[in-house]
This record gives structure tokens, C-alpha cells and sequence, in this order.
């Protein structure tokens, strides 16, 4: 395995790492409306993610700034091409954090309420976007022999991609509804439950779909095993969550995004991003890479930065790993 | 194309327009997260509450402000890929290494610790807690240091070679790039205006308050914490300021002789307080200037000889082949006077304000004053006037923002002095702007950076002021009485949290 395999590796570990974490964050972001009757419900989810929502985004950043050094010439074709969709991620990420910091530190009901609204719009649009963006560096967009992306906004939501994006955006919603059951108390533990199991099933439905039509697209044995692992997964996750093992359900709905995202990466490689004009034209591991030198001292940067990023978020975890209700709010300060 | 349209100038707007909005954010996240952790140091250490009064208080404004660092500081790590991809395919190797360093190792530190702080007051133990938010400054300066040498690269790219096969610029010496004397100069007079920053800062706020004489005893510290940071900080960004110029002299003359719009090279050089230039002529039609003075800050000696705009053009053209390799003289000559005036004016003000409230044997006894009053402002041996005390304290609210305003035209100046190269001597930045983007998109992008960049602005502002009025907060039971256990004490199963948004 070179260098730059072992980078394909790792790029992939980031996005895992940034689904799996802010995957439940905009999750909870979107229960905000579909779960939450009031205002204090709408604080409960909030402040379920409160504290780890900013750590859990710097897995985007990580994955940003490691592709630029890694492989640069990945992330000036993706970043140029997918110009308007990140644009609006962006805008989405920039409104979300001000949302959240700032939405209790005024009590006018406005104030409150247009900064609810910003919670619920950032985190759904983000949820389906990155699908959309994934299909399409899987499927292959049309990238000339520059490297550069010649294709139109248009091109990018095709069915295919749509499809991905409202798996990812499902999936998140499933995987927050479960987290959101896992750190709350009281009445709207139980309608989390509930509502993840009714979004659990359309999620089931999508992510089959999605993944089944990516095996016949670019599919190959190993891919296979991490599509059945993703689907048997998901299954299990909705069965843990009616047995009301919210622990175990929280995990599952976790390995099936973790088990679908390897499978796009799977499927991707020795690809980066295919281009659909001309296989030629195709952004491989090898030719999008950074030097041997580079991607040397970027792996010991990585193994050793990124197990201790794992310990002290995890311990972060565990410090704020009490249930939480509209009984323990704190009285705002105003 | 319309020139004024065109997608390099676009996208050099956006990039100028974002990169100054975000680093507004920065200086004071830095040195407010230091000087909130100093103050919950002294708490910890004194059980003073006082110090938790202002912990709170200083910790508030910090946390308005870093939220918005944090959000502005994702469009700088993906702009590149985004506006300017040939950029990125060329340096990545060697630039992108210190932006995924930046990530992995300061950017998570700080957002992670930045959540256990916020939340942490009844979670962690004081000691724990209080690591968390120097966990957090920690994160803040390394997070600085790692993108200041990736800049330091594009003003004087070392480390590195050209693969010709493939086009690009090749890593060859990270530590090079990591400790060049541009980077280490860039660094150290960065966090020492971040400093003189967060103290101009403190200072204008418990001016304030002890106006109108409320929260005197939480504000008398933070006047004088203010003062030694303004004070401290000035120095060192003046000394660093100076070493950071003569690197640059022996770097990238060009840049420096368009800060004084000197055209023609002179030996002894004077150094030119105010010039009014023509560029087409290519030399000024007024000037006033100090003889040598130039000569000695370039090279230390007032009688070296320092080259102009004219001569370093012609030397650059047999460098590098024909074409024009000035910056736009007047921003470079104007942003580097405006840099240097509203930073020492800041400077001035806090070096006259450490004498006013000087303490102890320096003061008559008559004049001391016990922690809950309002400071004397002495200049000799009696204390000034009601009109002129007010003065004072007017004056430094009004100036606490005259840091911002040195920093941002200190970055215009640097960044703008290096045209037309985006890498100096390597990369010119009309070849570094993504071909496949086209001027429509740039445009929307722009505009939507800067509409919702000013919206945020007015929120942010409008925040910090409200919680500026309204002062250091009461203490509760729940924050005199810390959690020994991590996870807090569970006596109460429903007991509210300290704190939740």
C-alpha cells in the first residue's frame, strides 16, 4: 500500500468521521421542527448537541484542509466544480453556528424564533447537499482533460445524486432522532423513538435504492460486503430502537454510515473523480496526489493527531453524558 | 472583459473582504481567550469573586466573538479550491500541509475545549474546567502560527522545489517552512498586535464603565489587566513591527519601497511622513520626510543606501522578463501609515494611561484608592480634573477599535505590497484564479459573502453592546459551588444546568 493509498484511507476516515458526528447534529437541527412542539422542547434538542456540535464540524475542515495538502489537485477540481452547492453549504454552516450561539442571548420572541428557523433551514440543506455532492464524485461528473469541471449546476442534480441526497438527508434525520432518544428525558424521548422508527423505514427504502444502484453502477465484491453491512445495520438499528435500546440503536444507525460511506469510497477508488467524458480524464490517487515527501510528513501529522482527537472528543462525550429535559434548562440570562 | 469585472478582480475582492472580516474575529479571540483564562486563573487561585465576575463577563464577549471567528474562518479554508484552483494545483503540496496541520491539531483543540468550557461550569471540576479554556487559547495561537507560515510561504516561498513535469511546486523542507525568519516575524508581531488588540479592547470597555462608575471593583482589574496587555502588547508589536520590516527590505523590496513611495533609490534614504504621488511620473509632487530615518529602519544604519520602485521594477523586469511589478503605490504607502498610526496611537494612550493609574510607591499615599473605588488618574501629584478624567476614559472607548483598523491595513498593506505575485517571485496572482469558474458565480458568491457578512456584522455588534452594558453578571450558588466529579455532582437528578443556549 503507497502513500497515497493510505491517504484515499484516511481522506475517507475524515468524512466518515464528519457524517457519523455532525450526520446526528443535523439531524437534531431538523427534529427541531418535525419533533419539538415548543420552546423548551426545541432548547432540549439543542442543547443536546450544545457542547460538541463545533468539534463535530471540524471533521469537515479536517477533511478540507488534509485533501488540499494531499491531494491538491482533488480539491481544486471538487471546490471549483461543485462552485454554487458549496457556496450554499458554506452560507448554511456560517448561519448555523451564529444560530446557535447566539439564538438565547436575546429574549425577544423574533429573535428566538428567526434564529430557530436558521437551525432547521442550515442543518436540512447541508443534510441533502452532501449526498448530492457524494453521488456525483462517485458517479463521475464531466471533467475535462485540465481536470477542470466543465459541467453546469444543472448536470449535478440528476436523479442519481438527488437520490444520494435524500439518503443522506433521511439518514441523518434517522440517526439524530435516534441520538436525540439517547440524550433526552421525559415525553419527548419517547416521540423521538417513535419518530425515528417512521423515519428509520423511509431511510431503509432510500438507502437501498441508492447503494443497490451504486453496486450495479461501479460495484465489485468488497463494495457488496459494506452494502450489506450498511442495510443490515439500519435494520438493526430500527429493531433496536423498538426494543427501546437506545445505546445500541445510536451505534447502529452509526455503523450504517459508516458501512455506506466506505462503500462510496469503495467504489470511488483508485478514483478520486472519475470524469464521465473520458476515463483518461479521471482523477486518480495517483495522479491528484501530493508529493511521497508531503504526504510523509502529513501521515505522521494524521496518526498522531488523530487519535488524540478521538480520546478528548470522546471524553467530551462521556462529560456531557447526562439526559437531558425541559426541566434541566437554565434560566436565560439576559 | 470589463477589467473592473473580471473574475481575478472579483475574486481578489472576495478574498480581501472575507480575509479582512474574518481576521477582525482573530486578534480578539486571541488575546481574549488568553487574558479570560488569566482571569479565571486569578479566581481559581484567589477565590476572589471579583475575578469570576469578570471571568464571566470577558468570557461572554469572547464567546460573541469567536463564534463568529470560527463560521468566517470555513470559507478561508475552501475559498482556495474554490476561486482559485490553479492556486491550489500548484502549491497545494507545499501550502497545503500547514492548513491540515492547522485542522488537525489547533482547530480541534479549540472547538472542542471551547464546548467543554461553555458548558463545563457545572460539569468539571474548577481545575479541569479552567485547563479547558487555556486548552482553548492554546488552540487559538497554534491555529495562528500554522496559517501565518503558510502565508509567510507566498511572501517568501523557501522549502521548496518546481517539478517542471508536473507543473507544481514540491515540498522539500516543511520545518524550513514552519521556522523561515518570515514566518517566526510574521508570528510574533501578529500575536503581539492581537494583544495590543484585546487590550485596547478591555481597556475601552472598563473605561466605560468606571465612566459612569458601576462595576467598579471587576473593572478597576480589567482596566489595569487592559493596560499592561496595551501597553506590553504595543511594545512588542512596535520592536516586531521593525524586524519584520527590515526582513522584508532584504525579501521583498519592492513592497517596501512603495510603503514609503520612495520611487528613486537614495542613499542616505529619508523616511517620508507625507507624500502625495503620481504614479504615471513615477514620483511624488509633495513630500515631507525625515532624512536617514529610512535607511536606518531598512538596514540599521542611517546611512545605507535604499532602493526605489523605479530601480527594483527594471531589477525585477531582468529578473524576471518584461512587465510591471509595482503594487498599487498609494495603498501600500497609505495602509502602511495607517497601520502604524492607529496601532501606536493605541499604543500612546495606553503607555499614558499605565502612568495615570500607577500604584503604590509611585503614588502619594493620599491619592491610593481602595478596590471599590474608581481609580485616581494622576498625572504629577494631584489627579486630574472631573472634564479631563472624562476625557480619558472617553478617549479610550473611543479608540478601542483603532487596533482593527491598524491590523486590517497591516494585512491590506502585506498582502497588496506583494503584487502582482500571489507567491512571491514564483506564482503571479492573474494565473492563480480558477479558469472553470465563471465571472457570474464569482459575482453571486461575492455578493452573497459580503450581504451576509454585513448582516452579521450589525447582530454582532449589536450583542457585544448589549452585554457590555449590561456588566458583570450576579453569581449564582451553582457557580460559587463547583462540581468536584466530572459529569457534576448528581445529588439532584433534575437540577437545571449552569448553562444552555
Amino acid at each position: 500500500m503507497e502513500l497515497h493509498d493510505v491517504w484515499f484511507v484516511l481522506i475517507a476516515v475524515l468524512w466518515i468521521g464528519y457524517f457519523f458526528l455532525e450526520g446526528f447534529d443535523f439531524g437534531v437541527g431538523i427534529l427541531t421542527k418535525l419533533l419539538a412542539r415548543d420552546r423548551p422542547e426545541r432548547r432540549v434538542l439543542i442543547n443536546t448537541i450544545g457542547p460538541v456540535w463545533d468539534g463535530n464540524e471540524v471533521w469537515l475542515l479536517s477533511a478540507g484542509g488534509a485533501t488540499f495538502a494531499a491531494f491538491p489537485e482533488w480539491y481544486a477540481t471538487l471546490f471549483s466544480g461543485f462552485y454554487l452547492p458549496l457556496l450554499l453549504i458554506l452560507v448554511c454552516l456560517i448561519v448555523r453556528g451564529v444560530a446557535f450561539e447566539y439564538r438565547a442571548k436575546r429574549p425577544e420572541e423574533n429573535w428566538q424564533r428567526n434564529w430557530e428557523h436558521a437551525i432547521f433551514w442550515t442543518s436540512l440543506l447541508p443534510a441533502f447537499l452532501w449526498g448530492v455532492a457524494f453521488a456525483n464524485i462517485v458517479h463521475g461528473v464531466k471533467i475535462d482533460q485540465d481536470f477542470e469541471y466543465v459541467g453546469t449546476v444543472g448536470d449535478l442534480l440528476n436523479p442519481y445524486a438527488l437520490l444520494g441526497g435524500l439518503v443522506t438527508l433521511t439518514l441523518f434525520t434517522f440517526h439524530g432522532a435516534v441520538f436525540a432518544a439517547l440524550k433526552t428525558v421525559g415525553d419527548i424521548r419517547e416521540r423521538a423513538r417513535k419518530l425515528a422508527t417512521k423515519v428509520g423505514l423511509v431511510t431503509a427504502v432510500c438507502a437501498l435504492l441508492f447503494l443497490l444502484w451504486t453496486q450495479v453502477d461501479s460495484g465489485d465484491g468488497k463494495s457488496l460486503v459494506a452494502l450489506v453491512v450498511a442495510v443490515a445495520a439500519l435494520v438493526a438499528a430500527l429493531v433496536a430502537n423498538q426494543a427501546g435500546r437506545e445505546g445500541w440503536s445510536f451505534a447502529l444507525s452509526g455503523l450504517t454510515i459508516v458501512a455506506a460511506v466506505t462503500m462510496l469510497f469503495l467504489t470511488l477508488f483508485p478514483n478520486v473523480m472519475p470524469s464521465s467524458l473520458n476515463a483518461d480524464w479521471n482523477l486518480t490517487v495517483t495522479n491528484a496526489s501530493s508529493s511521497p515527501y508531503t504526504l510523509k510528513i502529513m501521515t505522521w501529522c494524521a496518526a498522531i493527531a488523530t487519535p488524540v482527537v478521538m480520546v478528548y472528543q470522546g471524553w467530551t462525550y462521556w462529560v456531557f453524558r447526562k439526559r437531558i429535559g425541559t426541566q434541566h434548562l437554565a434560566e436565560p440570562v439576559h | 472583459m470589463d477589467l473592473a469585472l473580471a473574475p481575478e478582480t472579483l475574486a481578489r475582492w472576495q478574498f480581501g473582504i472575507t480575509t479582512v472580516y474574518h481576521f477582525l474575529f482573530v486578534p480578539l479571540t486571541i488575546s481574549l481567550a488568553a487574558l479570560t483564562a488569566g482571569l479565571q486563573t486569578a479566581w481559581v487561585r484567589t477565590e476572589k469573586e471579583k475575578y469570576l465576575r469578570a471571568t464571566k463577563f470577558w468570557g461572554k464577549l469572547f464567546l460573541i466573538n469567536i463564534a463568529m471567528g470560527v463560521v468566517t474562518g470555513i470559507v478561508q479554508e475552501f475559498q482556495f479550491g474554490m476561486n482559485w484552483s490553479d492556486y491550489s494545483r500548484f502549491v497545494g503540496d507545499v501550502f497545503g500541509a500547514p492548513l491540515a496541520f492547522e485542522a488537525l491539531i489547533a482547530f480541534f483543540f479549540e472547538s472542542t475545549f471551547i464546548g467543554l468550557w461553555i458548558f463545563g461550569w457545572d460539569k468539571l471540576p474548577k481545575k479541569i474546567h479552567l485547563a479547558c479554556i487555556w486548552m482553548v487559547s492554546i488552540g487559538t495561537l497554534l491555529s495562528a502560527y500554522f496559517i501565518l507560515a503558510a502565508n509567510s510561504w507566498m511572501q517568501h516561498p523557501v522549502g521548496y522545489r518546481i517539478n517542471e513535469a508536473k507543473g507544481r511546486a514540491e515540498l522539500t523542507d516543511f520545518w524550513r517552512v514552519l521556522t523561515q525568519n518570515t514566518a517566526l516575524n510574521q508570528v510574533f508581531h501578529s500575536f503581539s498586535a492581537a494583544f495590543l488588540t484585546g487590550g485596547a479592547f478591555m481597556v475601552g470597555i472598563a473605561a466605560f464603565h468606571l465612566m459612569r462608575k458601576k462595576h467598579i471593583p471587576e473593572m478597576r482589574t480589567s482596566l489595569r489587566l487592559g493596560l499592561v496587555t496595551l501597553a506590553v502588547g504595543g511594545l512588542l508589536t512596535a520592536v516586531s513591527g521593525d524586524t519584520l520590516g527590515k526582513v522584508m527590505y532584504e525579501q521583498q523590496p519592492m513592497k517596501m519601497a512603495a510603503a514609503e513611495a520612495l520611487w528613486d533609490g537614495e542613499k542616505p534614504a529619508p523616511f517620508s511622513v507625507f507624500a502625495y504621488g503620481d504614479v504615471d511620473q513615477g514620483h511624488n509632487k509633495v513630500a515631507l520626510e525625515i532624512p536617514g530615518l529610512l535607511s536606518f529602519l531598512a538596514h540599521s544604519d542611517f546611512e545605507s543606501y535604499v532602493p526605489g520602485i523605479n530601480d527594483t521594477n527594471e531589477a525585477l523586469q531582468q529578473k524576471f522578463g518584461p512587465g510591471d511589478y509595482k503594487p498599487i503605490v498609494p495603498v501600500a504607502y497609505w495602509g502602511f501609515r495607517w497601520m502604524i498610526g492607529f496601532g501606536m496611537a493605541s499604543f500612546s494612550l495606553g503607555l499614558v494611561g499605565l502612568w495615570l493609574t500607577r500604584k503604590r510607591f509611585l503614588l502619594p499615599a493620599a491619592l491610593r484608592t481602595g478596590e471599590d473605588e474608581v481609580p485616581h488618574l494622576v498625572l504629577l501629584k494631584k489627579p486630574l480634573g472631573s472634564k479631563l478624567t472624562r476625557l480619558y476614559w472617553l478617549l479610550a472607548l473611543w479608540t478601542m477599535a483603532f487596533p482593527l483598523i491598524a491590523n486590517s491595513w497591516g494585512w491590506i498593506f502585506t498582502e497588496m505590497g506583494r503584487q502582482p505575485w500571489v507567491v512571491y517571485g514564483v506564482m503571479q496572482t492573474r494565473d492563480a484564479v480558477s479558469p472553470g469558474v465563471s465571472q457570474a458565480e464569482i459575482l453571486t458568491s461575492m455578493i452573497t459573502f459580503t450581504v451576509l457578512y454585513a448582516i452579521l456584522a450589525v447582530v454582532e455588534v449589536k450583542l457585544l453592546v448589549k452585554y457590555v452594558k449590561a456588566g458583570p453578571p450576579e453569581l449564582t450558588e451553582a457557580d460559587l459551588n463547583p462540581p468536584t466529579k466530572i459529569g457534576g455532582d448528581s445529588r439532584d437528578a433534575d437540577k437545571p444546568m449552569a448553562f444552555s443556549y
